[in-house]
């Protein structure tokens, strides 16, 4: 949300752009888009409509690179679509929501009610791409040293936290609801936050960026643990190299050992390691946790390794040590004392340690904002809002908010998903309850919403909104916004 | 996150749409499909962080501009400066009074560097850049009240015109104007340039002093404009006729001094339903048949 300070006098500093303007009351800026009513800033126009164009803003790399992952079309047609962000929210509840407004989609009308929601049962689920030790399940996350919410159980090669939600935002006292409020606000919007996990690390967590953990950035998820990482390049490896170790911090894999090795009929090696054996050739705890090779600590790979037992090892035997990354890698040939001596690397070898890092995924954390449409909101679409509930479960009725897919989870209510990147910039903003303010909108048939009893005396064409100007084009950037 | 400008074609899908701010780009190119698009990205990629570029040196950019001496970095910068210096010595003029031209010439260079176009405009709210090759023409509209609808006459511009830039100042635009014109529109080699001439000639069609005219410091307006507290225009009541021949005169003098300079190429200035034209480039096939010919004549032969 763009907001303004206070310049002295009755003027306001604007902050929407680099002009950073001085207005004054009942005056716009030099863009004619923001203006001072009554010493507040507010959008001259009342509501967005987002043309559903394709945008390369935020991709300009691999734009400049001359293709990647862009789609090749900088726009097309654009699909205009309402989007609630800036409609405004109305009271009682009773008052129907600021737009509803028709317009047709393959011949048939449709209706989209556009309103900006006041969630104070919302928060955001926070999922970081890290194997680092973030603090344990349940510990409190706090931002500027107050708690907003916790961490959760952990998912696939990332941790999870649950921030946000009624308790911190208005159980709790009055700073921790103002700085749960602007956590979630920030985290939302894109913008980075720093939270503090007791007992645990310092994480610094924006939408669609690394985590960067107690000041480091991560970079890449590992392609999996160290015995999914045995199982995986296995035949790759096969004839090229006697003996692998995957170096992780969960659980180490050793070719010759695992499973996946037999089945090949790879010889033993002698290989001896330390930590614990889970099962043949998985190794749990070969050292502590820590920055170095595979999520450990240690820079020397051959600190996880015992001596060679001499019945099975010989003389130019050959190893391949690598980490779960791909990230740190190194090739050894046993000498005439079965100690391995560090050799250079055949180019097999680096292209197979290539293919780890490419199967890598970058380290990302995501944002989800999740929030309940409550009995008021509903009743600003329709007047039986039970029916907008029912709607919604039978799928007559799309959801979407700042004009982004969202989940609707089951069950009763209206408790949904969106994933906050998918969302146009500046799509959240707050009420002093606290609670956020965020878009959602409400997609159906004509008939369909005359029958649930919604404001048919209140339904406005688009083209409506179109001549009023009351309209503003929104760059949509699918999947990528900060 | 960071502030990304709105990029989208324009709904009859030909024309490509940039905003920042208060920059306000419509931008048309005409050749091969994958030249059209070359362009357009070499646009939108030229267009992202130069708002950012121009504002890191605002406060320069707002300060009356030296003759010579160019104290500024960035290259949109520097054009600026460079077509306001030659009216620096004897006006009150920063750089801002060709901001719109400037940054107009610099996407549609941008473009042509990217790919080969027969032709292009980047307009940039009635400052526009111009880019042709032999055999195409540009058809302009003049609105003589950007604040109304409709056109007050066409011109055309043609390949072998020296004509690449088209700008019009005057006192319904959204920026201020000393003087109270209607709309000045001035033709000229380049963006940038046209955008200060236009500035110049606007401000001089005036009658100082006058009853009917309505004026306020600029700052009591913006309190940041680059005009700080000098009386800008904020009506225009009723003129005699001789008093509007007098005011266009004035600009039309002025507008010739800059053409024999070779400043400009041509000049249209309109004040309360007169028009005075000012050199024939581009207007010569419909500037004759003026809506008020009498005015027109007697001003141009100033």
């Amino acid at each position: 949300m763009t907001d303004a300070t206070p310049a002295g006098g009755d003027k306001i500093r604007c902050d929407a752009c680099p002009v950073m303007c001085y207005i004054k009351p009942g005056a716009a800026g030099a863009c004619d888009r923001y203006a001072n009513h009554d010493g507040e800033l507010v959008r001259v126009d009342p509501h967005i409509v987002l043309e559903q164009t394709v945008s390369h803003g935020g991709r300009l790399v691999p734009f400049q690179a001359g293709g990647g992952d862009w789609d090749g079309k900088i726009v097309h047609e654009p699909n205009v679509f309402v989007t609630a962000i800036g409609a405004g929210t109305t009271y009682p509840d009773y008052k129907p929501a600021p737009f509803i407004v028709s317009s047709e989609i393959d011949g048939v009308d449709m209706v989209t009610v556009v309103t900006e929601g006041i969630f104070s049962y919302c928060g955001v689920k926070v999922k970081i791409d890290t194997d680092r030790y973030l603090g344990p399940e349940t510990a409190t996350v706090r931002a500027q040293g107050e708690a907003i919410g916790h961490v959760t159980t952990s998912e696939y090669g990332s941790q999870m936290l649950s921030l946000g939600g009624v308790h911190h935002l208005t159980g709790g006292s009055k700073k921790e609801g103002r700085v749960t409020c602007d956590a979630l606000m920030d985290l939302s919007n894109c913008k980075s936050v720093e939270l503090t996990i007791d007992g645990g690390a310092t994480v610094v967590v924006q939408a669609g960026y690394p985590p960067i953990v107690n000041g480091v950035a991560e970079e890449r998820m590992r392609v999996g643990c160290g015995s999914a990482t045995i199982g995986m390049f296995a035949k790759q490896w096969h004839g090229k190299v006697d003996e692998v170790v995957v170096v992780d911090d969960h659980i180490t894999g050793v070719l010759s050992e695992h499973q996946a090795g037999k089945l090949l009929d790879i010889p033993d090696t002698g290989i001896k390691m330390k930590g614990r054996r889970s099962t043949p050739g998985r190794y749990f705890q070969v050292a502590e946790p820590g920055t170095g090779w595979g999520g450990t600590k240690i820079s020397d790979p051959l600190s996880v390794l015992g001596p060679f037992d001499k019945k099975e090892a010989r003389p130019g035997l050959t190893m391949l040590m690598v980490s779960t990354t791909g990230e740190h890698a190194a090739y050894y040939v046993l000498d005439e004392a079965l100690r391995p001596l560090e050799t250079e690397m055949p180019l097999d070898l680096k292209l197979s340690v290539e293919r780890i890092q490419e199967n890598c995924e970058p380290a990302l954390c995501t944002v989800l904002f999740m929030g309940g449409a409550g009995g008021s909101l509903r009743a600003g679409v329709t007047d039986n809002p039970v029916r907008l509930t029912r709607s919604v479960k039978d799928a007559l009725t799309r959801v979407t908010s700042g004009g982004a897919p969202v989940y609707v989870w089951p069950g009763g209510g209206i408790t949904f998903m969106v994933d906050v990147t998918q969302m146009p910039a500046g799509a959240f903003g707050y009420v002093p309850t606290p609670a956020l303010v965020a878009p959602i909108e409400f997609t159906l048939r004509l008939s369909d919403y005359a029958a649930l009893g919604g404001h048919m005396d209140h339904v406005r064409p688009l083209a409506s909104l179109r001549d009023n100007t009351e309209f503003r084009p929104m760059p949509y950037i699918p999947g990528r916004r900060a | 996150m960071k502030r990304l400008p709105q990029i989208a074609l324009l709904p009859d899908g030909k024309r490509l749409h940039l905003q920042d701010g208060p920059i306000d780009l419509v931008i048309e190119a005409k050749g091969r499909d994958a030249d059209v698009r070359a362009g357009y990205e070499a646009a939108a990629y030229r267009f992202t962080g130069l708002l950012d570029e121009l504002c890191a040196e605002l406060t320069e950019l707002r300060r009356p501009a030296d003759p010579v001496r160019c104290m500024l970095q960035g290259v949109v910068a520097r054009r600026m400066h460079a077509a306001v210096a030659p009216f620096a010595a004897d006006h009150f003029i920063t750089p801002m009074a060709a901001v719109a031209g400037s940054v107009a010439e610099e996407i549609l260079g941008a473009m042509l560097g990217a790919a080969r176009l027969d032709r292009a405009y980047v307009n940039n709210g009635g400052d526009i850049a111009l880019h042709l090759t032999d055999g195409e023409q540009f058809s302009v509209g003049l609105m003589d009240r950007p604040d109304r609808q409709g056109l007050m006459r066409t011109m055309d511009i043609e390949a072998d015109d020296p004509v690449r830039g088209i700008a019009t100042s005057g006192r319904h635009g959204r920026s201020f104007s000393l003087g109270i014109a209607d709309a000045v529109t001035v033709l000229a080699r380049t963006a940038s340039q046209a955008d200060a001439a236009a500035t110049i000639i606007a401000n001089a069609v005036d009658l100082p002093g006058h009853p009917a005219i309505v004026r306020c410091p600029a700052n009591e307006l913006q309190p940041d404009s680059d005009l700080g507290s000098r009386l800008v225009t904020r009506d225009v009541g009723a003129l005699r006729e001789s008093e509007v021949d007098d005011a266009l005169r004035a600009g039309a003098r002025r507008a010739q001094q800059l053409l024999v300079a070779g400043l400009v190429e041509g000049a249209a200035l309109r004040l309360l339903c007169e028009t005075a034209v000012v050199g024939t480039t581009g207007i010569r096939t419909q500037a004759l048949p003026a809506l008020h010919g009498s005015a027109l004549e007697r001003v141009t032969h100033v």
